[in-house]
């Protein structure tokens, strides 16, 4: 800190030094500073450079609309880039840096670039990098690459943790300075549930940075005392370091609140959250932010806003200069001077734009009415402006008041359309506020400090009113103020460049010849110029540049119109959005009720949607996963395979219309279905495409246990509730998802009745006789445990499945392993599964794509004519059952050498290999060791005509012709003997 | 945004799962003479207006009902919200 600049006074703590570092060198502020007020008064002026011209650029404001100021904040994994330092509050040891220049801040390489601003005007990128075209990726976008952007990431994983939450309240108030301490105030004294948020860690807003008072109190006096009484009320909360940043749907807005950004370490507490608000009413208090006016270099350092120099003096006790002119077109800019000389700092000059001024003159100051800036000097820091008489005056600071502009973003985020209002030379907030949202005080567009507080005192009993809340009287002090009388200045032309949107360096020169090449829409503007994009959003630059836009074309500034305002207000860290979801909390996982007893025997798991499931059980020995897959398929064919198969949806339907359901959505009846029985069903969407199949099995009379695919079960259940309720809406009919209710288990392979013959008891006979191919029945097990058996087969075997309540799922698979010994029983998994059902010809979803019929598979007869059922219309359409139509197909090498692969096309013998030729695809392949070969299945033009034909499965990826023979699809037992044995 | 379930009362939006234009529920009669294109116009050709619309929403994460809920795709006001179980019903009688 250097005592010429430390001025010393406002709300910082002279007692509690705070150590920092910018572009490593130590610096000393004071506890209550923000990085951007210590850096000024350790004398920094260059900061940063801009972004396109990497001219030196300084701080220009005092908030969250800073253009220039952009810092890297901590270092290695925890470092943040494009952090505006005029929000960060200091803390020990918090180290900044620069960023956005090419060798040092003091000596950047790229400023070449501002040399080169001619050929760097808007829309340069579309005409410069258009030639050759070989150079468009090797050259034109590394070398943009290189040079794009500001900061940069630490490419490492966020260590910090966000979290998430959710609020409720009647009333929410965004913004605490004196209008939102108001309403505040009237709506917590009611009573009402208020949450008061403000992106500040200080309660206040300008009342904390300005001279005047509010009764006998100073404004700061009074925000704190407001400040105390609230957070005492139990129905208040207050939440500074909170930015609400947008405005959602019926009353709920978003916000996130820093909790640890202002700590050396988060200590392992969450960064920051992200909360929705869900609110009866808000009211916007979000006061209103200065814009600069367009002159030549008006963007050196030292050039600031006149309300951020009179916020480091009356706040933070910093002179943002020694020797400061004021250049004003309103009223506001002459409380600068006035601030500035009662702390003593000389100000060498007010320069107001205007004629005749009304505000009174208490400076001492030399007054220059009618005054133009027509250019400034200085590289790296402001020596000198220059007036319009020719006088060239030195000072070291320039403080420019443009006007002000209501912070009206959250009342557009419905689209709202802002008004303009002439007399304040900008735009207010507009009549169709979003539903339940009322604007006061500054962002409502009043700027007198007395008529803010009862503006918010009007505006906050309407709200209660509204709220059915009390009246509450609230005794309104008085506030001494100015009145704001603004004659606006955009513009001053000058052949030299005069920025408007300091963070993207947009001109007037550019917005000229934007408007000269034809972009005379707003949006054109901003998109070619890339005006009011970036971090800042346009809060300082879009209404300057919509006024010159509206004087190039003749139009009105309200017919000029602005951009449309999104969420979110400021930059909210991806961070917050993705909350604990990250890593392997991205999503929740679904484990198989036999996981443990899996990852105890060397299963390998496979992502099966939200499920992990066994894809193959390793043993020692074996090295690779077709070892193991093989044995699985060789020991299950030879003896018997255990199989949890859980993951399959379950969907237990009861009550008089289940059957009825059922015919609906099956194309299949099942009014025939004896009890005990299981029956295969197949399922189309309303377009008549496949959908899903599966069994069901009737239980009782009127209870059936339907089976979905693993991918479907949760959208067949959603189309049956449908079915249920919109289509059958007074049938007797309730079904429930019970796919994680029961554990279920394959039992396949010739000896698998010898196996569950030890586990079910006696009572249950499950001979061939009494329990046939297709039964079902609910059993018990191990001496009376509850189970179901279903006697059905995927594997094409002799197989069962068995089902016990979802907690006896891990013992079960112990249980059958060990039950399983004699006849030397081995789980399996996936791979096995899916091998086995290739070899029996059972499709599955790579044959049930979405694209394909029951014609296509083979399963045209399962459409009942008899009955209506979903897709029974759309699935006779002339082109799905042309007789030309797909088909599926077994596919076998001829070669048993060879390797089949999925995704290959199959053609003719002899054609040329080209895509016009082609007639068809294989879409399942497996090594059978079975067969000893590679199988497929696949599609193929009038495929069940075809079997015995030879083609060519052409693969360009892996370069392979291979010669096939299309066959029969149920390559394993075709008679299907063994699964009824 | 918040829908007033009829049972329930307000739920976000974020348990439903959307469906669109509630004429799904006038499934055409299987056996109409003119099935075909009666199915052809159920299945695709839906409204999608700028403005009112009933739509069909489904209570996924809480009690599973199909509601048909009125709103303007323009402003998001929702302007009512009935069982679509009760709407069926009431449509079934009148067809």
């Amino acid at each position: 800190m250097s005592r010429q600049f430390r001025i010393g006074g406002g709300l910082v703590d002279p007692g509690r030094i705070v150590s920092f570092s910018f572009d490593g060198k130590s610096m000393q502020g004071l506890h209550g500073d923000t990085l951007a007020s210590a850096l000024l008064a350790n004398g920094r002026r260059l900061v940063a450079r801009s972004f396109k011209y990497h001219r030196p650029r300084g701080i220009l404001s005092d908030g969250s609309d800073e253009p220039n100021a952009l810092v890297e904040l901590r270092s290695g994994a925890h470092r943040e880039p494009n952090t505006r330092a005029t929000v960060v509050e200091l803390f020990d040891g918090l180290e900044a840096y620069s960023q956005n220049f090419r060798l040092s801040l003091n000596n950047d390489l790229n400023a070449v670039n501002d040399l080169l601003s001619p050929f760097l005007s808007a829309g340069f990128y579309y005409k410069t990098f258009m030639w050759p075209q070989k150079f468009w990726e090797r050259v034109y976008e590394p070398l943009i690459r290189s040079t794009a952007g500001l900061g940069s990431l630490s490419a490492l994983p966020d260590p910090d943790c966000y979290d998430k939450g959710f609020l409720h309240c009647d009333l929410l108030v965004v913004g605490g300075g004196p209008a939102g301490l108001v309403v505040a105030l009237v709506a917590g004294r009611a009573g009402a549930r208020v949450i008061l948020a403000d992106e500040d860690y200080r309660l206040g807003g300008r009342l904390n940075c300005e001279s005047n008072s509010i009764g006998d109190q100073s404004g700061a006096a009074w925000a704190h005392q407001a400040a105390l009484e609230l957070a005492l009320m139990d129905n208040v909360r207050l939440m500074p370091r909170t930015t609400v940043y947008g405005c959602y749907d019926h009353g709920i807005f978003g916000a996130v609140e820093r909790k640890t950004d202002h700590l050396a370490s988060s200590k392992r507490l969450p960064r920051q959250v992200l909360w929705r608000i869900y609110s009866r009413r808000s009211v916007i208090c979000a006061g209103a932010t200065e814009r600069s006016m367009a002159f030549a270099n008006n963007d050196r350092p030292g050039i600031m806003l006149a309300s951020a120099v009179r916020t480091y003096c009356n706040r933070y006790g910093v002179a943002c200069g020694q020797n400061v002119a004021v250049f004003t077109c309103n009223n506001s800019g002459w409380r600068t001077a006035a601030d500035l000389e009662r702390r003593g700092i000389r100000v060498a000059a007010v320069i107001d734009t205007r004629a005749e001024t009304d505000a009174a003159p208490n400076v001492d100051a030399r007054i220059i009415r009618q005054g133009r800036i027509v250019n400034t000097y200085g590289r790296k820091a402001l020596s000198s402006i220059r007036l319009e008489d020719g006088e060239r005056l030195p000072v070291d600071c320039l403080a420019v008041s443009g006007g002000w502009n209501p912070n009206l973003q959250l009342t557009c985020h419905h689209r709202s359309k802002p008004q303009w209002n002439a007399e304040l030379a900008t735009f207010v907030p507009g009549d169709s506020l979003p539903a339940g949202m009322a604007v006061a005080g500054a962002a409502a567009g009043v700027f007198h400090l007395g008529e803010i507080l009862k503006d918010a005192a009007v505006v906050a009993s309407t709200v209660l009113d509204e709220l059915d809340l009390g009246e509450v009287d609230l005794q309104l002090e008085e506030a001494a103020d100015t009145p704001y009388r603004i004659e606006p200045l955009w513009h001053i032309k000058s052949r030299r460049r005069a920025w408007v949107d300091f963070q993207n360096d947009v001109t007037t020169k550019d917005i000229e010849q934007s408007h000269a090449e034809g972009m005379q829409a707003v949006e054109h503007l901003k998109r070619y110029t890339t005006l009011g994009m970036a971090t800042d959003q346009g809060k300082a630059g879009n209404i300057p540049a919509i006024a010159i836009m509206a004087d190039l074309s003749g139009k009105s500034i309200p017919d000029t119109g602005t951009t449309v305002y999104r969420p979110p207000y400021t930059p909210v860290a991806i961070g917050a959005f993705a909350g604990r979801s990250r890593g392997p909390a991205f999503r929740p996982v679904r484990k198989t009720p036999s996981h443990r007893w899996a990852k105890e025997h060397g299963a390998v798991f496979v992502e099966v949607g939200a499920w992990l499931r066994a894809q193959w059980y390793a043993r020692p020995g074996e090295s690779h996963w077709r070892q193991s897959v093989d044995r699985e398929v060789k020991a299950t064919r030879n003896s018997v395979g255990v199989c949890d198969v859980t993951t399959l949806g379950k969907i237990d339907i009861q009550g008089a219309g289940s059957t009825t359901l059922l015919n609906h959505v099956y194309t299949n009846g099942f009014s025939k279905l004896a009890v005990g029985k299981v029956r295969y069903g197949l399922m189309l969407r309303e377009d008549g495409i496949a959908y899903d199949d599966g069994t069901t099995a009737r239980l009782g009379e009127n209870h059936y246990v339907m089976t979905t695919t693993t991918a479907n079960a949760g959208l067949v259940f959603r189309q049956m509730e449908f079915v249920r309720q919109c289509l059958y809406p007074d049938l007797d009919v309730h079904i429930i998802s019970t796919t994680d209710g029961w554990a279920q288990f394959s039992v396949a392979g010739p000896n698998s009745r010898r196996l569950l013959q030890k586990v079910v008891d006696p009572e249950t006979d499950i001979s061939n006789r009494r329990f046939p191919f297709m039964g079902c029945a609910e059993i018990t097990i191990c001496g009376g445990f509850p189970a179901r058996l279903f006697r059905i087969s995927f594997s094409g075997e002799l197989a069962y499945e068995i089902a016990v309540p979802a907690r006896y799922g891990n013992s079960m698979m112990e249980t059958l392993i060990k039950a399983g010994e004699e006849f030397e029983a081995v789980p399996y998994g996936t791979e096995a599964l899916g091998v086995m059902r290739v070899e029996k010809g059972h499709f599955a979803g790579n044959e049930m794509t979405g694209q394909t019929t029951a014609l296509n598979l083979g399963a045209s007869r399962m459409l009942s004519t008899k009955k209506d059922f979903q897709g029974s219309v759309l699935a006779r359409r002339s082109h799905l059952v042309d007789d030309n139509a797909l088909g599926l197909v077994g596919l076998r090498s001829r070669d048993k050498k060879d390797v089949l692969r999925a995704g290959a096309h199959l053609l003719r013998q002899g054609v040329e290999p080209t895509l016009e030729n082609s007639e068809g695809w294989i879409s399942s392949c497996v090594y059978s060791p079975t067969f000893g070969c590679y199988l497929g299945l696949g599609f193929i033009n009038r495929g069940h005509d075809r079997f015995g034909e030879t083609a060519v499965a052409v693969n360009p990826i892996h370069k392979s012709e291979v010669s096939v023979t299309i066959c029969s699809p149920h390559f394993y037992d075709p008679d299907g003997g063994r699964q009824r044995g | 945004m918040i829908i007033d379930h009829p049972l329930l009362g307000p739920r976000d939006a974020a348990e439903f799962v959307y469906l669109g234009d509630a004429s799904l529920l006038d499934r055409p009669h299987w056996q109409d003479p003119e099935a075909m294109g009666k199915f052809y116009e159920y299945q695709y050709l839906r409204e999608n207006p700028a403005g009112e619309l009933r739509e069909l929403w489904y209570h996924e994460q809480g009690d599973r009902s199909w509601l048909v809920v009125t709103r303007d795709t323009t402003t998001h006001a929702i302007l009512c919200v009935e069982l679509a179980r009760e709407v069926a019903r009431r449509q079934q009688v009148s067809n």
